[in-house]
């Protein structure tokens, strides 16, 4: 294992600018180098699962473009300016202020900057997001805890109101499918649930962060510091259920739990359980003939992914499909204090059965090891684009579900819950069937 | 400023050509001050996210078969390996050789790499990265982080020599250098010239083609087959050996005066390769002049009028009609300096009125001291002036000019342009390719999809009138120039 970066799977760290694009009528203003915006949102959005433009893209975020003058000089009067004129120019309701590698080295106070806009009639906070700092991950995490510490007022709270943190906008192209199935889910057990990233949210939304009964955190580890600070700032508990549910066996599991910490009866939680798997196992009876008898997959797969989609399809194949996990691959930079607790999470699969995990950020590497592993036939492999030619090569199943999915166009798929798994299914098998054909 | 190859570094290109990024006035006017050295940069207060010369640089570079790119780096500026991954593969599919994952990693710059420095590090990547691929060349492109900390890159690789016997060689590409981003294509040129080529052992019939994606291979070699000469697409598709004998080729051509002004008067300058310096082979004007250009430096300028005047009788008629249901429609384009002057020139023989252009930046010359020819061409040739602004893709000023004047079609080049004209309500076709409209057949299928882009208009009209732009009325209300400051001196 090497710290190279071979075959990139995340950005850095001012990637967070999607995270701010991604609540409506927010805009980042960007204080680096002229290519950081174009360059971190098309490898994150066009060049994954073909997520273009919305209200902004990066041809819209303002930003000082900091060229050798402000290098040698500071560029703390350029960022002064670009948020002024910003300001008049962009038709928005919030604005980020985000700083790169450079403002950060040459050492502008940035800080000092922003506060001179706190009458500006619009609400201007600001993340330092440095590159060096670390991935887009910790830039998301970043991005939130300024709004919870620049933006967020106490407020009373909301009987049954919980607030849903799930995967990374943009970094997941799923995220929005996945939002819209886990609001659904929830509110069918009873509670309401409050997010603020797509469409129809925005400062409306983010503004009830703080009247929430409890934060629900849908993440191997991403977030945490962000339901800890609202913890520690509003007082808001947290449920921290860190594998996105796919299929009845984990959504069944996620849902008791949730109702149990939100204190819904048991009986409305089986209830909605039971509808659904009625719903799932028509399907899965029908499909279990193609399960079994198509001539080319095999039963062990690797998924190269995220912590998020590691752990959720991995759990999803092995206890709900039968299917066994060869050594699993997670490449989404996590950092050391979460490694040893999201590792135990792949060693609690149904019937004792256990993966071996590594973290990388080479995939070069990881792909060495692919090859020579035996999985006793065609392996099914789940990464990003950067498995396509190995899976040929290695004669696999392929499909993409991490960043980056540059093979791809997602709107609003998802593999969450009861009809995500069968979504998983469909796109699963339609490149087994495609295969034996 | 001369070509200067005993420099590690290519100057940028507002020092070397007083190139600029910023302007609004005529394309008539520009080009008059710029001819009497008076064009000055007006800079912004107020600017939208562009590129940097980065992107450029190094996408030159990854496209070389045999080649990898180790970038010093945290890792936010690597992902361009992911885009050049993906151009790769295309690459192979339509031009026959292995798709594959591009070589292209990271050092992954940290925190404590800002503070103590990282050379252990860069030298462990590039040491890794010979052992890995086994590449015939490596390029280490610089970052801003490494340029700010001050990394010695040119040591790390000296101290590498013993133990690398092939060429590694700096990309500097730092993005804060420079506003115009084609400084990268000349960074990427003078590692080329710098660090890959060799002086010639023989003259060969190979003529150079500096383009990007080289789409239009087969078509070009079978034409340039019947003059007796072999085109060698570059950089994207080639080997190392393949270029380092680039000096040994009967001339070089550009499919863009931006993109190959570096390389091809470099290759001129110090091996004697002429740079055929014509109008670029877009419209059939274009085309005729450059093919009449390329005939007359190999010797073969009969064997080109007898070729020119059977392709006019094939294809000249069918677009002479295509010109009748063209004309009068109103066009906005907004491209690199390059291809805008072409484009504008393009539109006009289909009987299109630019009515507005924009250039991502403008070079009052090419290196040599050489006039730019296409704009040059447009200048003595247009009917009227046309409205032209400079702007390193500023879409706020766009937005305001396409929200002003209404056009019946805009024509963008870069990802991410096309659909905020859209948007707006305009019909837009992305000259993604650099071959669209190129020679006879290009030209006709242009010509058809700038047809069908207006007739149905669907797209555009549906998505503009669910949509609300991210400007405010203010803004859209205000000159287009609002936000430049007077002429640096």
């Amino acid at each position: 294992m090497t710290n190279l970066i071979d075959q990139p799977r995340y950005v850095c760290a001012l990637g967070a600018m999607q995270t701010v694009s991604s609540i409506e009528r927010a805009v980042p203003i960007l204080h680096a180098g002229p290519g950081c915006g174009a360059k971190l949102s098309l490898g994150m959005t066009e060049g994954n699962g073909g997520q273009g433009s919305g209200y902004i893209s990066y041809h819209i975020f303002p930003s000082s473009n900091i060229s050798e003058k402000e290098v040698i000089f500071g560029g703390e009067k350029r960022l002064k300016e670009t948020i002024e004129n910003a300001l008049k120019v962009i038709d928005a309701d919030f604005f980020v202020v985000l700083t790169g590698c450079v403002s950060e080295i040459v050492g502008d106070d940035v800080q000092e900057v922003v506060k001179s806009f706190a009458n500006a009639g619009k609400p201007v906070i600001y993340a330092e997001t440095a590159g060096f700092k670390g991935n887009n991950l910790i830039g998301h995490e970043l991005v939130i805890n300024a709004i919870i510490e620049q933006y967020l007022k106490p407020a009373s709270v909301v009987d049954k109101l919980v607030n849903i943190w799930a995967t990374v906008p943009a970094h997941d192209a799923f995220w929005y499918g996945n939002l819209i199935h886990l609001e659904k889910l929830i509110s069918e057990i009873g509670l309401i649930p409050n997010t603020i990233f797509g469409p129809r949210k925005g400062l409306k939304t983010i503004d009830k962060i703080p009247q929430a009964s409890f934060n629900l955190l849908i993440s191997p580890w991403v977030g945490l510091k962000n339901v800890e600070l609202l913890k520690q700032k509003f007082g808001t508990p947290y449920l921290h259920y860190p594998v996105l549910p796919i299929g009845p066996q984990e959504t069944g599991n996620f849902l008791r739990t949730v109702a149990q910490f939100g204190g819904i009866s048991p009986s409305i939680v089986e209830a909605v359980i039971k509808k659904h798997e009625d719903e799932y196992y028509y399907f899965i009876e029908r499909a279990a003939d193609t399960f079994l008898e198509t001539r080319s997959i095999a039963r062990r797969f690797v998924t190269i992914a995220d912590s998020h989609y590691a752990l959720a399809v991995s759990r999803f194949l092995v206890n709900d499909m039968g299917l066994f996990p060869a050594k699993q691959f997670v490449i989404d930079g996590i950092p050391e204090e979460y490694k040893e607790s999201v590792s135990n999470l792949f060693l609690k699969y149904n019937h004792g059965i256990q993966a071996e995990v590594e973290f990388s950020s080479d995939g070069q590497d990881v792909q060495e090891q692919i090859r020579k592993t035996n999985y006793y036939g065609r392996p099914l492999i789940l990464g990003s684009i950067w498995e396509k030619v190995l899976a040929k090569e290695l004669m696999g199943h392929y499909i993409g579900i991490s960043m980056p999915v540059s093979q791809r166009l997602i709107l609003d798929r998802s593999y969450v819950g009861y009809d995500g798994a069968l979504r998983l299914l469909e796109d699963i098998y339609s490149v087994v069937l495609e295969t034996s054909i | 400023m001369e070509i200067n190859l005993k420099v590690a570094e290519a100057p940028t290109r507002e020092n070397r050509l007083g190139s600029i990024s910023g302007y609004s006035g005529t394309l008539r006017d520009a080009a008059q001050k710029a001819g009497c050295g008076g064009l000055g940069n007006r800079e912004r207060c107020f600017n939208q996210a562009s590129l940097c010369n980065a992107g450029c640089a190094q996408g030159m570079v990854c496209g070389i078969l045999d080649a990898a790119v180790v970038n010093h780096a945290p890792v936010g500026c690597t992902v361009d390996a992911i885009g050049a991954s993906v151009v790769r593969k295309y690459l192979g599919m339509m031009l026959g050789f292995e798709p594959r994952n591009a070589q292209f990693v990271g050092t992954n710059l940290n925190e404590n790499d800002t503070v103590f420095g990282a050379s252990a590090k860069l030298r462990g990547a590039i040491i890794e990265t010979y052992r890995r691929y086994h590449p015939n060349a490596i390029f280490v492109s610089t970052s801003c982080v490494s340029g700010v900390i001050g990394e010695d890159i040119k040591s790390v690789i000296e101290d590498l020599k013993p133990d690398i016997p092939i060429p590694v060689i700096p990309l500097f590409c730092e993005g804060f250098k420079s506003k115009i981003w084609a400084t990268g294509f000349d960074m990427a040129w003078h590692a080329l010239l710098t660090g890959i080529v060799k002086p010639p052992q023989k003259k060969t019939n190979v003529i150079n083609f500096i383009n990007f994606f080289g789409s239009e291979k087969r078509q070009i070699t079978e034409l340039f087959a019947k003059f007796g000469v072999e085109p060698l697409f570059l950089p994207a598709g080639t080997t190392v050996d393949q270029l380092s004998r680039m000096s040994e080729s009967i001339a070089t051509v550009s499919i863009c005066g931006t993109l190959g002004t570096y390389l091809g008067n470099g290759l001129e300058k110090q091996y004697g390769v002429p740079y055929v310096q014509t109008l670029r082979p877009h419209g059939i004007t274009g085309f005729e002049e450059w093919l009449r250009g390329i005939g007359k430096v190999i010797g073969k300028e009969h064997e080109v009028e007898n070729y020119i005047a059977l392709e006019r009788a094939r294809v000249l008629p069918e677009l002479e009609k295509m010109k009748q249901q063209l004309h009068g429609i109103k066009a906005v384009v907004g491209m690199g300096p390059g291809y805008t002057f072409n484009f504008i020139r393009v539109l006009q023989e289909l009987g299109v009125e630019t009515i507005w252009a924009s250039a991502w930046h403008f070079d009052p010359k090419y290196d040599k001291g050489l006039v730019v020819e296409d704009l040059d061409y447009l200048v003595k040739n247009l009917q009227m002036d046309i409205p032209f602004s400079v702007s390193d893709q500023q879409n706020f000023e766009l937005m305001n000019v396409l929200n002003t004047l209404k056009p019946d079609i805009y024509f963008s080049r870069h990802q991410g342009t096309t659909v905020w004209a859209l948007k707006q309500g305009t019909a837009s076709v992305c000259v993604m390719d650099e071959y669209t409209a190129f020679g006879y057949n290009g030209t006709l299928n242009f010509a058809s999809m700038i047809l069908d882009a207006v007739t149905n208009r669907s797209l555009a009209n549906n998505i503009a009138k669910r949509t609300k732009l991210p400007y405010t009325e203010w803004w859209l209300n205000q000159p287009n120039s609002t936000f430049l400051k007077k002429v640096e001196v």
